[in-house]
């Protein structure tokens, strides 16, 4: 019949999973539905506001956008895998210093978009952070204190990569 | 063991406690519950602005595997004590039809209004469901223009109301004809400000699970207003109010937008009693498009007297108020605007006329800045046009006419709609512009326009002010308890959405009491804590719940005293708390942790209460305050326009802002920064629009604009502190203050870059055609035509 | 907001996925999915089946060859961005791809939905074709080339049969030398654009024009090749008076309009642009060695 559920097995932040699923069910629904993951949220469900970003094989995506027979056999990563242990990540501590979140709805995305942003481009100039925040709408901050926090957080992470 | 350091708080950027949750992606918001066996809704809408419902058909619907419930308004009726909604105002100011059904009966008023509820076992199921009813409609005439809808004969809003006017009502003070029979100078002006939204980036959610064992209805709702949610499920569903709990797990912000009992969330309330299960309806982004409320859209034609030294003599007009399809918080917003008006100026006449009036639109609620900013976007241009008339500096006129800091506080000849009479508690309006302009760098400013004017660049100054009404009473509550680990618990009836107000509130008790901030929980707008409570709106809660838990947390101090006094053998005078201890001054080692004292007020077997101390270390306050506080701003923004594309680019914005005493400054810098950038989305992006027939043209968020990290210009921020003397933390609210100065700031830079070409603005928000519009019309005695380039 | 049912299938060979398409009259191609998924999100298309060819070998091939540089229909957009070829070969399409809405989708997006979905607007389309492009559609019948007049037959409608599938496009180099500019105006950086303009240009020993191409987006149903601008051009010293006369050619070529962009409006836009395409291409051509 139309649209069987379907086995599929994907690797998510690093633990194999596997999982059944309508083909039109978006990864994002299969993350928080299946998986429990709620931290990637849905905001706009047509790939404007960017609030679903994760990232698949090291590449950040909508997950409205792609459907989660799409990550068959692909590593995805989301914002629950970006803390390390009890330890918050360089990012994640650079957003609470500079209140660069508020309602904390959009964070998720902003976060791993900026993870992509930053192993790429260690060192981004600001033009560069807005341009990859470009896509996140964020009705709360302003932006401003994203793109200090995002810089700030380059800095540390950059400190810690030194030998 | 290093030293405890000492937890004085107030005024100190203080990172939030809601953060490190939300950070990790483990924060809750209604659509991460996942509560067993929960179905999911999906609803059936109009696809008319007006139109009557002939028949529903729902068999195919409740045929498809997977559907529980397919409910039209006949199948509600019998659960509701009314299927409409009750009126959340005082009686008497409108009928109660001026309030929607939980879904519609017969007569659908606007573009997505919920015809029928889809109960199933997924939302994808709902959705599939949802497309097989069949709604049988007979479309009638759509009423979309407020000031048309006022003719004779204009086709009614709704077929059983009089008429389109939901009400008229004049604010006016002073010998206003008089004042323009004698004035200098009169100008005169029609505004448009344009529909806009509170925009948040989660959607309205709701779940309800009712229990038929025990007879409770437990709803989660990403609302604004829990108490409120309660008391209506509760009236709705003949429930007592104690079997009725409201919780609001984490809010993905409001902006007004959820300061409202919806439909839905009584319709989705009742399909659970109906089917004594779980239902979960998440708001898609396209519902929230077409569904959730609106603001913003008002006409206003305006005349402003003066006399020859650029004095305001008196300012008068007519307002037509755009309030769609219902008016569930009456006449709030355009209430607001007219009595905003006057805003930091000593205004000595005014008179305006306001109609209400009905569309078959989205209705409109306050969004951030509630009506106020509309009111600012008049004064203010209104200021610039006086400031050409005279021959005056722009800053000058405006500084001539501020009310002065030795006039504070000011009564202004105003009342609220409450009865109460408006007036300005405390500022230094003049002071704010004053270091604003300093800011901005406005003395040299002619200087860098002439030098840009001659390199091809066409750029622009714009200055505003605002006055904002905030910390609205009568009261919020505030609870404090000392857990008997230790740790502190503050519950309120105010409601965290993303301001920080849990920090703000933790802060206070922290401070208080003598413990970390850490070590203090705060609990929201769950209705199974505290019995009363507004929620959050109108910049009003670090005021009322902030001063509630503040008197809260010191009643508990003096009981710990008491009690440490006694065990201690000492005078309470000579304690002190620090870190969670009651010490002896100066005395290591006697002390008692405030743990141990909670667990005695718990009620020990062999322990007597001193006397005068009542049990449980706790204590609950409904401070009430029954006059607004009035925070002020003054913003400064330099812009860039790009006369071939009619582009806008904010190069800096500088705002000033005074909300008194900072809690915490780095929430304020927030709530600014956050404001200043919804104010840009409504100077220069975010429009609702819709056809003639009343279609919505702006449903996803590649058609309504908000402002991206492209958009939102280098923001300075500058501050003031004017305690207010209405509240014992001297704070008055930031939310919404930010928002109100930023349209009339960033249009005034506009028409300033403009200026060589006879540019006036007076709508919003300005879209680049808009822009080359005018342009076009008021330049073609200086530029070239259509087709030929360069410059207009 | 969430799709309606459909079967899925994700061919691993270009073979399998021609097979598949020429078996089922209601399929979609799915590829980077950015436009097609909102629209299954919102229900306006429900497409009986969609065929993924994300993962079918050998579609994201950029391959530089003397005079045509050959995209696979599955090279990301952000692919481009990062190709040094791209970037050496065809500096327009680098610098028109960087215009495609943000980083995020540019990810997911690909060459050839772009070219499929054919909006107006689209960057790619329009740098298709003042790069002269050949698009090479295949089916389970066999392979044929397309030029772009072909290709974009009107309003998001392409040239295509229903059973074929766009498998790469080969777009023309310029000689090195030449000079490249690609100008948009959007509401916000990101946006559909409202106009853009392509404009290629490469200058002779004298610093005259030699060769030009200027092209429109966002004016009419597909991308527009302004002729009359390009003669005008051909063989005179493109000084910025030139170039405003031949831009102003570009206004009255628009044909498309909405309330947001009234004929008027998009006319002057598409001057603008034309103008500011037209000027960054002189400004980065180098005058023609003349031989010793």
């Amino acid at each position: 019949m139309t649209g069987d559920p379907r086995a599929i097995s994907m690797t998510v932040n690093g633990r194999e999973v596997t999982l059944t699923v309508e083909p039109r069910v978006s990864l994002a629904d299969a993350l928080r539905q299946d998986l429990g993951l709620t931290g990637t949220h849905v905001g706009c469900e047509h790939g404007v506001c960017g609030s679903c970003t994760v990232l698949v094989d090291g590449t950040a995506v909508r997950s409205c956008l792609l459907f989660a027979v799409q990550a068959e056999g692909t590593a995805v990563e989301t914002v629950e895998g970006l803390a390390r242990g009890s330890a918050l990540h360089p990012l994640q501590e650079a957003f609470r210093r500079h209140h660069a979140l508020q309602c904390g709805f959009c964070t998720p995305g902003v976060l791993m978009t900026l993870v992509e942003l930053l192993r790429a481009d260690p060192c981004p100039t600001e033009a560069a952070v807005r341009d990859a925040l470009s896509g996140n709408l964020c009705r709360c901050t302003g932006y401003q204190p994203i793109v200090a926090a995002a810089l700030d957080a380059a800095t540390v992470l950059a400190a810690e990569a030194a030998p | 063991m290093t030293a405890t350091v000492m937890t004085a708080t107030l005024g100190t950027r203080v990172p939030r406690i809601e953060d490190p949750a939300l950070l990790r992606g483990a924060g809750r918001f209604v659509d991460d519950l996942r509560l067993p066996g929960t179905l999911h809704a999906a609803f059936v809408r109009s696809p008319y602005a007006h139109a009557r419902v002939l028949g529903i058909d729902t068999a195919d619907a409740r045929a498809l595997p997977g559907v529980a419930a397919v409910l039209t308004a006949a199948d509600l009726t019998p659960l509701l004590t009314d299927l409409r909604l009750p009126i959340a105002f005082p009686e008497g100011q409108l009928p109660p039809e001026v309030m929607p059904f939980a879904l519609v009966r017969d007569e659908a008023l606007h573009v997505g209004e919920p015809v029928v509820i889809v109960v199933a076992s997924s939302r994808r199921v709902a959705e599939d469901a949802a497309e097989r009813v069949v709604v049988e409609y007979e479309p009638l005439p759509a009423v979309t223009d407020p000031r048309a809808a006022l003719d004779a004969g204009a086709e009614r809003a709704c077929s059983t109301a009089d008429g389109n006017l939901f009400k008229r009502f004049r604010v006016a003070f002073g010998e206003v004809d008089a004042a323009f029979a004698g004035a200098h100078a009169v100008v005169a002006e029609r505004f448009r400000l344009h529909r806009g939204g509170g925009s948040p980036m989660e959607t309205r959610g709701v779940v309800a699970r009712h229990c038929s064992e025990s007879g409770e209805l437990t709803v989660w709702s990403s609302t604004q207003m829990p108490h409120e949610l309660r008391h209506t499920l509760a009236e709705r569903l003949s429930l007592p109010e104690d079997r009725v709990r409201v919780v609001t797990p984490d809010v993905g912000g409001g902006f007004g937008t959820k300061y409202l009992v919806y439909p839905e969330e009584v319709a989705v309330a009742a399909a659970a009693r109906a089917l004594d299960a779980t239902v979960k309806w998440i708001e898609d982004r396209q519902e929230h498009f077409v569904s959730a409320i609106q603001e913003r859209d008002q006409h206003w034609s305006v005349e402003m007297a003066l006399d020859g030294d650029g004095r305001l003599l008196a300012v008068r007009g007519t307002l037509v108020h755009d309030q769609g399809a219902y008016a569930p918080h009456s006449v709030n917003v355009p209430f607001n605007s007219a009595t905003s008006l006057p805003g930091p100026y000593a205004l000595p006449a005014y008179d305006m006329d306001v109609a209400v009036v009905r569309t078959n639109l989205v209705p409109v609620i306050p969004v951030r800045g509630a009506g106020y900013p509309q009111g600012c976007f008049v004064m203010e241009r209104l200021m610039d046009r006086a400031a050409e008339r005279l021959g005056l500096d722009r800053a000058e006129i405006r500084r001539r006419n501020l009310i002065r800091p030795d006039q504070m506080p000011y009564p202004t000849p105003m009342r609220t709609r409450a009865g109460a009479p408006i007036a300005y508690d405390s500022g230094d309006y003049p002071a704010c512009q004053a270091m604003g302009l300093e800011a901005i760098g406005y003395d040299g400013f002619g200087a860098r326009q002439a030098a840009a004017r001659a390199a091809g660049r066409h750029i622009g100054l714009g200055i505003a002010h605002a006055v904002k009404g905030t910390g609205r009473g009568p009261f919020e509550s505030g609870l404090v308890r000392v857990m008997p680990d230790g740790r502190v618990s503050v519950y309120t009836g105010a409601l965290a959405m993303g301001q920080g107000l849990k920090t703000a509130l933790a802060q206070i008790a922290a401070d208080t009491l003598g413990v970390p901030v850490e070590r203090v929980d705060v609990i929201a707008g769950d209705t199974g804590f505290v019995s009363l409570g507004h929620g959050g709106y109108a910049s009003r809660q670090t005021v009322t719940a902030g001063s509630s838990v503040l008197m809260a947390a010191r009643a508990v101090r003096e009981k710990a005293l008491a009690v440490a006094s006694g065990l201690l053998e000492a005078a309470a005078a000579d304690l002190v708390i620090r870190d969670g201890m009651v010490e002896v001054d100066g005395v290591p080692g006697m002390a008692v942790p405030l743990a141990r004292i909670a667990g005695m007020l718990r009620g020990l077997p062999g322990y007597a209460f001193p006397d005068g101390v009542s049990a449980g270390l706790e204590a609950v306050e409904h401070a009430r305050f029954d006059q607004l506080a009035y925070a002020n701003a003054f913003h400064a923004c330099e812009v860039e326009v790009d006369v071939e594309t009619g582009g806008v680019r904010i190069l800096r914005y500088v705002a000033v802002t005074d909300c008194g005493r900072r809690i915490n400054p780095l929430i304020v810098d927030g709530q600014v920064t956050g404001g200043i950038v919804h104010g840009i989305g409504n100077a220069l992006l975010e429009e609702f629009r819709h056809d003639e027939q009343g279609q919505p043209l702006t449903t996803t968020f590649a058609d309504y604009l908000l402002p991206t990290a492209h958009d939102a210009p280098p923001i300075e921020l500058l501050y003031r502190e004017s305690p207010s003397p209405l509240n014992p933390l001297g704070v008055k609210g930031a939310g919404e203050v930010g928002v109100i100065p930023v349209t009339a700031a960033v249009v005034s830079a506009v028409e300033d870059a403009l200026a060589p070409f006879g540019a006036r603005f007076a709508e919003a928000p300005l879209s680049p055609v808009r822009i080359l519009e005018t342009l076009l019309q008021t330049g073609l005695r200086t530029g070239p035509r259509n087709g030929e380039g360069g410059t207009p | 907001m969430k799709a309606p049912p459909f079967d899925y299938h994700r061919p691993a060979s270009l073979d399998e996925a021609l097979g598949l398409l020429a078996g089922q009259p209601d399929a979609r191609i799915l590829a980077g999915g950015q436009s097609l998924v909102p629209m299954l999100n919102m229900r306006l298309a429900a497409p009986a089946t969609l065929i993924d060819i994300n993962r079918v070998d050998g579609l994201d091939r950029i391959e530089e060859g003397a005079d045509r540089v050959t995209l696979g229909a599955m090279v990301r957009q952000r692919a481009l961005e990062a190709s040094p070829v791209v970037r050496r070969r065809l500096p327009l399409l680098a610098e028109a791809v960087a215009q495609i809405g943000h980083p995020v989708t540019r990810n997911r997006g690909t060459v050839g939905g772009s070219l499929c979905h054919l909006d107006p607007a689209a960057e790619i389309p329009a740098a298709a074709l003042a790069l002269d492009a050949r698009l090479v559609a295949a089916s389970a019948r066999g392979t044929r080339r397309l030029a772009m007049e072909e290709f974009a037959l009107g309003m998001m409608t392409t040239g295509l049969e229903p059973d074929e599938m766009l498998v790469a496009v080969e777009l023309a180099a310029w000689p090195e030398g030449h000079g490249a500019g690609f100008a948009e105006f959007a509401r916000r950086p990101g946006d559909f654009a409202m106009a853009s303009a392509a404009a290629l240009v490469a200058l002779d020993g004298a610093g005259r024009v030699d060769a030009v191409r200027l092209v429109l987006g966002a004016v009419a149903a597909t991308p527009l090749r302004v002729t009359e601008a390009e003669a005008m051009l051909m063989g005179r010293t493109p000084d910025t008076t030139l170039i405003a006369e031949a831009a102003a050619l570009a206004g009255p070529c628009v044909t498309l309009e909405d309330p947001q962009a009234p004929l008027w409006y998009r006319a002057r836009l598409a001057t603008a642009m034309a103008k500011r395409a037209l000027t960054a291409a002189v400004g980065r051509a180098d005058r023609k060695r003349v031989a010793a």
